[in-house]
């Protein structure tokens, strides 16, 4: 810490050079955070809240219903605790570029989702009214609703008595804390029972079964059991967890990590060439004074660690700069996308590996010119040789 | 006020400097081709130029003391030039993929209001009534040309990752093959009606496991046959096909999800159109299938456009540092080499010319190096990707010539964003300084 400020005058002895570098560096780590952030957003189906919950789908197809009836089988089984039930709907409001998930659910849902912050009087306004809907905070936003609204959904898929209006009441508005499921505030709820008998194509039939464990660790004994329900018949199912439910679907997407990875990969190889250039001439040019800090008694050592110090702190100076910005960036293109790409900001596992990234590239960087000042020969390096 | 002077010629020069890199990337080859055989003239026949020539000579020709730092910018902009090439390369391959199967002749109608076939619902009854409107090429038999088909996404285990994914079954009418010419059987044969065959598409082949000619699949406790391979050249290869009929009792289907039909003449479309608006019975929509097929590929083509874009952008501004940084430090080794050229004669824009030269160069160098790694590794690269339907697109990297030429542009963009203000410095450094300088 003593040396902090010898390191910091020697980083910043040639400015431009240093800047110019400073800056390739904070690029780079933009990049890297806004990048792996959302690699990191696309892997987590999950947190700890919710390692609990499997999802029942039909194995055929994501798109085939399943029977209500599967439900009281299904609460019969051992180890689990509670079922519930919901049905997509795929409605629109007013443009179909407006998307959002809208999906009919069964009355106890939202005891699976405790996460899901909701007023208990706007609970049970929205329990007591059939018509009723419940709302993220985020999606109401966006759209100016507020309780006691009139949603005019528009049905793509299932009509209403010939017709695709379904209107319905905006009841409750729902918050999740913690910003890495924010995107989660993005849905619309109505009640399964509305759908069920208002609508003209399917009757008694549920798109999904979530059920909540009673033990965490329990969950592929259960999932076998719930699929032994309906093994050969018309509707087999296949039960998972709600992470990896979440994960193979956004597997189908892209290979996102692949991507990012490759990406990540190519820009931090020309970031390392690029200051281990800058480095190995800042260390050339200072070769004398180097030479002048062995005289007065420092070790070989000391002045190898004062060169990797000096590699390191640009870089880590560079990085946070350049994590710090995407931090800051990500809610505003959040807000300008109009919630079709939702990044709350670079969650902690992304600062921890760009720390470490930062202090290895750093190492690498400074270490060739280091051991190069290490080993000057006193002599030789005061003449200029 | 000197300073006040030379702050606001730095910020005139930056200016010009946005305008004319705007320009240039909106100019079109023919434009660059001009501009370069101007400048090859100009090196070529004026005395600046010839003076320009030797300055840029005797800088290129210490090039390799100065290797390390040159590679920084070749490397820097190689970078660059691989990454947006391929992410285009990615949103161009998709595309491609989506805009070729559809056509002009023939269309796909679905309910009113439905955005996919997995959305719509096409009832029996409606499909003779469709089968008599106007517009609708006929058949020998005088019957007109539809194909109502059933879409049906079904899981399957990808190779590779063993992980579950979707695979669009199409239920295909008699006439689904005549109405698209432009897919083969390319192994083993199509499937007779009423069995339970199916003939899958080459991309899902090579996609999904389980598809070879002569296996089985299990779909809803029965058991389907594979009897043979078809090729498209478009998205239909992502596709398993199988008869309608027999699909619709396999699955309990009463109902149809669209309807493709054959177009009669240059006009058909707009009579079909017509015909169905006038029809009260029939809430249904029409499109070409070239039109649905590009609607279908906007907004995932769009997303990766952009995001390439940003990428790139966020790469080339650090490209860009790291050029200046390499001429910065070019520039200052050779200080005493350029003060004693001008101290013998040579003018300002020789020298300013000479070092924008060389890092042009450099940067085209990178440039190349970045656009033949981008064809060489991604060419004809098979991905897949979740289309409209809720299950899988299977396409191909598309590194197209006018995609290595953007990346050339970006490349030779960033070495002139790099290479200006270094040789301004060059020009401008006081010649009695630089030469006593060590």
């Amino acid at each position: 810490m003593k040396y902090l400020h010898l390191i910091w005058a020697a980083l910043f002895r040639s400015k431009t050079r240093t800047f110019l570098t400073l800056l390739s560096v904070v690029a780079a780590f933009l990049l890297f955070g806004m990048l792996d952030s959302v690699r990191v957003a696309f892997n987590s189906g999950g947190s700890v809240a919710g390692a609990d919950r499997m999802v029942v789908a039909s194995r055929l197809s994501i798109t085939q219903m399943l029977p209500y009836r599967l439900l009281s089988q299904i609460e019969a089984v051992d180890g689990v605790e509670e079922v519930s039930y919901a049905a997509w709907f795929g409605g629109i409001y007013q443009d179909p570029r407006n998307f959002f998930p809208n999906f009919s659910v069964g009355p106890d849902y939202f005891e699976l989702y405790p996460e899901y912050e909701i007023p208990a009087d706007q609970m049970r306004a929205f329990q007591a009214d059939r018509t009723g809907a419940v709302v993220g905070r985020a999606l109401a936003e966006r759209h100016g609703w507020k309780v006691g609204d009139t949603i005019p959904l528009q049905a793509t898929i299932f009509p209403r008595g010939g017709d695709n209006a379904w209107p319905l009441n905006l009841r409750a508005i729902f918050s999740i804390d913690g910003s890495k499921r924010r995107g989660e505030e993005n849905q619309l709820l109505f009640h399964w029972e509305y759908f069920d008998e208002a609508n003209d194509y399917v009757k008694g039939e549920v798109g999904w079964y979530m059920v909540k464990l009673a033990d965490v660790n329990d969950a592929t004994r259960v999932a076998r059991a719930i699929d032994a329900l309906s093994e050969n018949s018309d509707h087999e199912t296949k039960t998972q967890t709600e992470q990896a439910f979440n994960q193979a679907f956004a597997k189908q997407f892209a290979d996102i990590g692949l991507i990012v990875t490759a990406i990540m990969g190519a820009v931090f190889f020309t970031l390392l060439l690029l200051t281990g250039n800058t480095m190995a001439q800042a260390v050339r040019e200072r070769i004398p004074e180097l030479a002048v800090l062995k005289t007065i008694g420092f070790s070989n050592r000391s002045v190898l660690v004062l060169v990797l110090a000096e590699s390191v702190l640009l870089l880590v100076l560079g990085g946070a700069i350049g994590l710090g910005i995407a931090a800051a960036i990500m809610p505003i293109v959040s807000s300008m996308s109009g919630g079709m790409i939702q990044l709350p900001g670079v969650p902690g596992q992304t600062w921890g590996v760009g720390l470490a990234l930062m202090a290895t590239i750093g190492v690498l960087v400074g270490l060739l010119p280091a051991l190069r000042a290490m080993r000057l020969n006193i002599v030789d390096a005061l003449a200029g040789r | 006020m000197k300073r006040l002077m030379k702050w606001l010629v730095n910020l005139g020069i930056l200016l010009a400097l946005v305008a004319g890199l705007v320009a240039w990337m909106m100019a079109p080859w023919q434009a660059v081709l001009g501009v370069a055989v101007l400048l090859a003239l100009w090196l070529a026949l004026t005395r600046r130029g010839r003076q320009t020539l030797a300055v840029a000579g005797v800088g290129l020709a210490s090039l390799p003391q100065r290797w390390g730092a040159s590679s920084v910018i070749v490397i820097g902009i190689a970078g660059v030039v691989g990454v947006l090439v391929a992410m285009l390369a990615m949103g161009e391959g998709f595309q491609a993929t989506l805009q070729q199967t559809g056509s002009d002749r023939t269309a796909i109608i679905l309910r009113g209001g439905s955005q996919a076939e997995t959305n719509s619902v096409i009832t029996r009854d409606q499909v003779p009534l469709i089968g008599s409107l106007a517009g609708i090429a006929r058949g020998e038999d005088g019957r007109g040309r539809v194909s109502p088909e059933l879409s049906q996404v079904i899981n399957l285990v990808s190779k590779g990752d063993g992980l579950d994914a979707n695979a669009q079954l199409r239920g295909v009418g008699p006439e689904g093959w005549a109405l698209r010419p432009q897919l083969k059987v390319v192994e083993g044969r199509a499937f007779e009606p009423g069995l339970r065959e199916l003939v899958v598409g080459q991309g899902a082949q090579s996609k999904f496991e389980g598809l070879d000619v002569g296996r089985t699949i299990e779909l809803v406790n029965q058991d389907w046959t594979v009897v043979g391979v078809f090729a498209s050249g478009d998205s239909h290869d992502s596709e398993l096909w199988a008869d309608g009929e027999t699909l619709a009792s396999t699955y309990n289907r009463t109902s149809f999800q669209s309807v493709t039909v054959g177009l009669d003449g240059n006009d058909g479309f707009t009579r079909l159109k017509a015909a169905l608006a006038a029809d009260p019975r029939l809430k249904l929509d029409v499109q070409t299938t070239r039109d649905y097929y590009a609607k279908q590929s906007e907004g995932l083509t769009r997303l990766i456009k952009i995001l390439g874009t940003v990428i790139g952008t966020i790469m080339a501004i650090g490209a860009v540092f790291g050029a200046l940084n390499t001429m910065y430090a070019a520039v200052a080794g050779r200080a005493r080499e350029i003060a004693t050229m001008r101290a013998l004669g040579f003018r300002g824009l020789p020298v300013v010319v000479a070092v924008m030269l060389e890092t042009m160069l450099l940067a085209l160098l990178g440039g190349v190096l970045g656009a033949a790694l981008a064809w060489v590794v991604f060419n004809g690269y098979s991905v897949s990707t979740l289309g409209q339907n809720f299950s899988q697109v299977v396409f191909q990297f598309q590194v197209s010539p006018e995609l290595l030429w953007t990346g050339l542009k970006w490349a030779l963009g960033i070495g002139l964003v790099g290479g200006l203000f270094p040789a301004l410095r060059a020009a401008r450094m006081p010649v009695t300084d630089a030469l006593r300088a060590a």
